[in-house]
């Protein structure tokens, strides 16, 4: 049932664009060469900037406009900073967050 | 000091193990359910080890879809991975054989574990970034594997997946704590949820990444401290 040579090609080519995607910039500026100064800039003030898409990244499956408008996701996050910004515990803000998510989505938000 | 150095490492990569394994699973469960084996699970998972892309590859394998399509459609879906390299140019810089994995296991939440973790002085960088990723990649294998041998016969985790969510956050807060120029978090928060809205879910992170560098370039003056020292002396 399953074209197997088919499959795996596919494999193969999600594989090898997936690992062009993440090599790019180290085969771009290679160690040894000097890279210019605007690289080196943009590469201290992206982990702010990208962390920032991330987080947006993950709430883009949320229903904003229909039941339940996103709730869950931003009491679950509101808990998560909190206690982040209370504590400066990172197991203990990841670990209450997904349980009250959980609580959230299976038991009240159903 | 390997065994303290891996200790750390699985200290810090926990929340993903709990992320890792509960998409994973459905990562699997979805697999099977068009038919492939388990095998297919761990042949994707060791080889791409890539969440959404897999996801999204499902449909690709059971879909029919060509070659170029699936080649484009994971280029799309993937191409926020070009921003992880940038920033971590140099702190990978010189780590020899283990560097090609290192890329190569650069996912999201790697990145995000490896950008902002900051071990301490007796613990070995490159050990530390080596492990971090391979616990990931055992973490992601295994759910995967799982996902796809178990099916349909898992409790119900609805919301397991938050922990994804709840590790950007964190990481987001302590980012936030750690500096006084709040303006690339703000952009990245406020460019990425504009593209979303008016892109759609779909094709809104190739925007917001072009944006984003734009944005930042404009912004340099104010934000790049070497800029910041060449203009004073110019004045």
């Amino acid at each position: 049932m399953i074209d197997v040579p088919r499959s795996l090609l596919l494999i193969a080519v999600m594989a090898v664009v997936t690992a062009f995607t993440r090599f790019l910039p180290f085969m771009a500026f290679p160690e040894g060469r000097k890279k210019p100064k605007v690289i080196t800039y943009l590469g201290s003030v992206l982990p702010y900037a990208v962390i920032g898409m991330l987080v947006v990244y993950c709430f883009k499956g949320a229903s904003v406009l229909e039941y339940p408008y996103c709730l869950p996701e931003l009491l679950a996050a509101a808990l998560v900073v909190g206690l982040h910004v209370w504590r400066r515990n990172t197991l203990l803000s990841v670990f209450s967050g997904v349980i009250f998510y959980m609580i959230l989505v299976q038991l009240v938000f159903r | 000091m390997t065994k303290r150095t891996f200790k750390v490492a699985f200290r810090d990569s926990l929340p993903i193990l709990a992320g890792y394994l509960a998409l994973g699973i459905g990562f699997g469960v979805l697999l099977q359910s068009k038919g492939y084996s388990f095998w297919w699970a761990i042949l994707m998972s060791i080889t791409m080890f890539a969440g959404s892309g897999q996801y999204a590859g499902v449909d690709f394998l059971a879909g029919g879809a060509s070659i170029l399509t699936t080649a484009v459609m994971t280029l799309i879906i993937n191409a926020r991975h070009f921003f992880y390299g940038f920033s971590l140019l140099d702190k990978y810089r010189g780590f020899g054989a283990v560097k090609p994995y290192l890329i190569f296991g650069l996912t999201d939440e790697t990145y995000s574990v490896v950008c902002s973790a900051k071990p301490d002085k007796d613990i070995d960088r490159k050990k530390y970034y080596f492990f971090v990723t391979l616990l990931d990649h055992i973490y992601w294998i295994t759910g995967c594997t799982l996902g796809a041998i178990l099916g349909n016969f898992i409790p119900d985790s609805t919301g397991i997946d938050f922990a994804m969510t709840a590790l950007f956050i964190v990481i987001f807060v302590e980012q936030w704590l750690s500096t006084k120029e709040h303006l690339p978090a703000i952009l990245g928060v406020a460019t990425t949820l504009f593209c979303l809205c008016v892109f759609g879910r779909d094709f809104f992170i190739i925007p917001s990444m072009v944006m984003i560098s734009a944005e930042l370039v404009i912004f340099r003056k104010r934000l790049d401290p070497e800029k910041r020292k060449e203009v004073s002396a110019d004045d």
